[in-house]
């Protein structure tokens, strides 16, 4: 039944093994071939997976409930508690897989120049590969456990690959710092398990789902509650939201194909892909649908707003990327599912394309990535720029294009949930415009600031401009999919996943309040203020750094405000580590140093040897002294026997 | 008869006792081995005492007085073994006092 759907992961796995083991003998033994075969195993079976995927994903639209299913293997089974192992290949996870093994595909090819100098190519195209395997487990996986292997596996491979230059100090750390913080909100996804276990007794997502249904309201809304929050938190470690952010921006010091792949256009949207497949289950739970709104939304202008000064490139795109993944929670807490998966969409493609753009940009500049040495490579990389161009028009959301139909939507169900989360969204998106076209100025317009390295740019090979293109081309028809209903569209989306997000549920309002808003009103209010401030960006930037400066001077609190991103890794440091460190030296000089070793370990020793050195007095030599012993000992015998 | 035995029987049982606790006395008292092992032949005898006053108590004299031959053929033998290790260990310390022989406490 179905067996097929077992390939779609287990394909980048045979890649992953193969080339983990053989590729890096086959390259030390014939240089550039070796590196050809590696590359092409590697692509080969990301693209052989997407064409499964495709064909899995076409027939699944004739299935019952577009919903292929594989054979339930038995995992887990102790007592009551029975974990099967299968794929689920629905509408959600179809889209989801797609994407992965699309953009993945992608960005593998686009790898292939961009590592092509570096040492350890099959390693890097190893862990690629493994990565995809376990991103599509998380997909496709058809229990929360399955997801779980799957969610780790990708916490995992990020860890590697943000470490792979792991002879430099920042890159094992900041690879550190990303596995902890994921941690963090691992143990929230695990209480929210546990919980869901114990209300429902199976951990499939399918009898999950079918339960919910049939829960009476008084019964479990307070324990759905905590289930649907704890899980939450696992979704802000993975998908980097208030207050488990930090470790994304840290994630740039990977290969800029990794940020591209999984810290921009997949591994960090795991939390809304959970969120939209217990969506029923959210349903249910609006507190927690509030919060996730609310921390989307603060999300969402808050790293923006860091966004604005940083001068790293690919930093900018980082904090860009967890602003565009806090509308997607915004989306999602307004109980608009289907946007927020619409946002994941457009977003994976432009970002994905922002990314390698801005990789295209580094290999050009020689690894040089701070924007105030940049400038003027419009005229050098015309391909990078035009596609990055695209890329711009759709997060600012520029009318008609991917971005604009799915951020609009979020910002017209935003408001709905209340104006000032609208009202935080539009901020958001006027920094976006603004630092979009500061990134965009600094690096291709105005005059290049380091005439030497100037000089020596040229345009990237073809395997990196070729993922550009089809990336934009992505970016520009993603539109398709959802053109919002209000501008005479359809939001097709929301049609498509309709199984998914009402899986198993008799058919409910999920807007039944309105504030009578006027869809068209409110893009047009957003996005005229957005290109306002795109404006801004261009014209501040525009000849050099004089204007920006000027605008230093005059707000010298606010700026470095931001510049310190509001001191938040400081914060965290003072407020979490710091303490923390203190307990564990606490605990290690009072409970290990005296407890264990001294109370437990060492004074039993002592107290033996002490007890030994008395004893041994009595240890004579003299047979006289033995016998008397004997003698007293047959004496008490005696006694005892006969008395 | 055998109430006039039954009377005497606690008269050789004290005799037996004194032998074996002058033994015991000796063996704990005094540093020569020579004279440790004298000590030791008592209380061996001692245990000869009662076995045959407890062998003509229960009207079972032969028994007892065979088995007590053989015990004297074993205690010679072991009178014969003990000596040579006297010797021995003088030929080795030369001394014989008990107490210099304390290596066992190493």
């Amino acid at each position: 039944m179905n067996t097929h759907l077992w390939l779609i992961p287990l394909l980048p796995l045979a890649g992953f093994i193969l080339n983990g083991i053989l590729g890096g003998a086959l390259i030390r033994r014939t240089q550039g071939p070796g590196k050809a075969i590696v590359a092409t195993l590697a692509i080969g079976t990301v693209v052989a997976s997407l064409i499964l995927a495709l064909v899995a994903y076409t027939s699944s639209l004739h299935a019952p409930e577009h919903r292929l299913e594989t054979e339930a293997i038995s995992w887990i089974s102790v007592g009551t508690f029975n974990v099967p192992f299968s794929l689920v290949l629905d509408p959600l996870s179809g889209l989801m897989a797609l994407v992965v093994a699309g953009i993945g595909s992608l960005i593998h090819l686009y790898s292939v120049g961009y590592m092509w100098k570096e040492e350890g190519f099959a390693r890097y195209f190893a862990y690629l590969n493994l990565f995809v395997f376990f991103m599509l487990t998380l997909v496709l996986g058809g229990s929360l456990p399955l997801l779980f292997v799957g969610w780790e596996g990708v916490g995992l491979c990020s860890y590697l690959l943000i470490g792979y230059d792991f002879e430099t100090e920042s890159a094992p750390a900041a690879g550190l710092k990303a596995f902890l913080a994921n941690r963090v909100g691992d143990l929230g996804m695990v209480l929210g398990m546990l919980t869901l276990f114990a209300c429902f007794g199976t951990l499939t997502i399918a009898d999950i789902l079918k339960d919910v249904a049939h829960l009476s309201p008084e019964l479990g809304f307070g324990i759905l509650t905590f289930a649907t929050l704890m899980l939450f938190v696992g979704a802000t470690g993975k998908s980097a939201q208030l207050p488990l952010y930090v470790w994304l921006p840290d994630a740039m010091a990977g290969p800029t194909p990794v940020s591209a792949l999984i810290h921009a256009a997949t591994m960090v949207t795991a939390g809304i892909v959970l969120v939209c497949r217990l969506a029923p289950l959210f349903t249910l739970t609006p507190i927690t649908l509030t919060v996730i709104a609310w921390v989307g939304g603060a999300t969402a202008l808050f790293a923006a707003t860091i966004g604005l000064l940083q001068r790293d490139i690919k930093k900018v795109l980082a904090y860009s990327t967890v602003s565009q993944l806090g509308y997607m929670f915004m989306g999602l807490g307004a109980g608009g599912f289907a946007a927020g998966f619409f946002h994941l969409f457009t977003h994976a493609w432009f970002k994905a394309l922002l990314f390698l753009g801005a990789g295209s940009v580094i290999m050009a500049m020689h690894h040089e990535q701070d924007l105030f040495k940049m400038g003027g490579l419009r005229s050098k990389l015309p391909i990078t720029f035009w596609t990055m161009a695209i890329a711009t028009l759709c997060i600012i959301g520029f009318p008609g294009t991917s971005g604009f139909a799915s951020k609009d939507e979020i910002l017209y169900l935003a408001f709905q949930k209340s104006p000032w989360l609208w009202a935080i969204g539009v901020a958001g998106a006027c920094c976006t415009a603004f630092y979009m076209l500061r990134l965009m100025t600094l690096a291709f317009l105005g005059e290049p600031r380091d005439a030497h390295a100037f000089e020596h740019v040229h345009e990237s090979p073809v395997t990196m401009t070729l993922p550009l293109i089809v990336l934009g081309l992505g970016a520009l028809l993603a539109v398709a999919l959802g053109w919002p209903t209000a501008f005479g569209g359809n939001f097709r989306v929301e049609a498509i996943l309709e199984p998914s997000i009402r899986f198993g549920q008799t058919a409910q309002a999920l807007h039944t309040e309105t504030h009578g808003a006027n869809p068209v009103l409110l893009a047009t209010v957003s996005t005229v203020l957005g290109l306002a401030f795109a404006l801004f960006g261009y014209l501040s930037y525009r000849d050099g750094l004089g204007a920006a400066e000027a605008l230093t001077q005059r707000f010298p609190a606010l700026h470095r405000l931001l510049f310190n991103k509001y001191w938040v890794d400081e914060g965290i440091e003072f407020l979490v580590l710091a303490p923390t460190r203190w307990l564990a030296n606490l605990l290690w000089k009072l409970f290990d140093v005296i407890l264990i070793d001294g109370v437990g370990i060492n004074a039993p020793g002592a107290l033996t040897m002490v007890t030994g050195d008395f004893t041994a007095l009595l240890q004579t030599g003299r047979v006289r002294n033995y016998i008397l012993g004997m003698a007293l000992g047959a004496l008490a015998l005696l006694v005892i026997f006969l008395r | 008869m055998p109430e006039i035995l039954t009377g005497n029987l606690a008269g050789y049982i004290l005799v037996a006792l004194l032998l074996f606790v002058i033994g015991l006395g000796t063996v704990l008292t005094r540093r020569s081995l020579i004279i440790q092992f004298m000590g030791v032949e008592l209380m061996l005898n001692a245990a000869n005492v009662a076995l045959l006053a407890f062998g003509r108590f229960r009207q079972q004299a032969a028994e007892a007085t065979t088995f007590y031959l053989f015990i004297l053929a074993v205690a010679a033998c072991e009178a014969a073994v003990g000596l040579a290790l006297v010797v021995a260990l003088f030929r080795l310390r030369g001394t014989t006092d008990s107490d210099r022989a304390d290596s066992m406490r190493q």
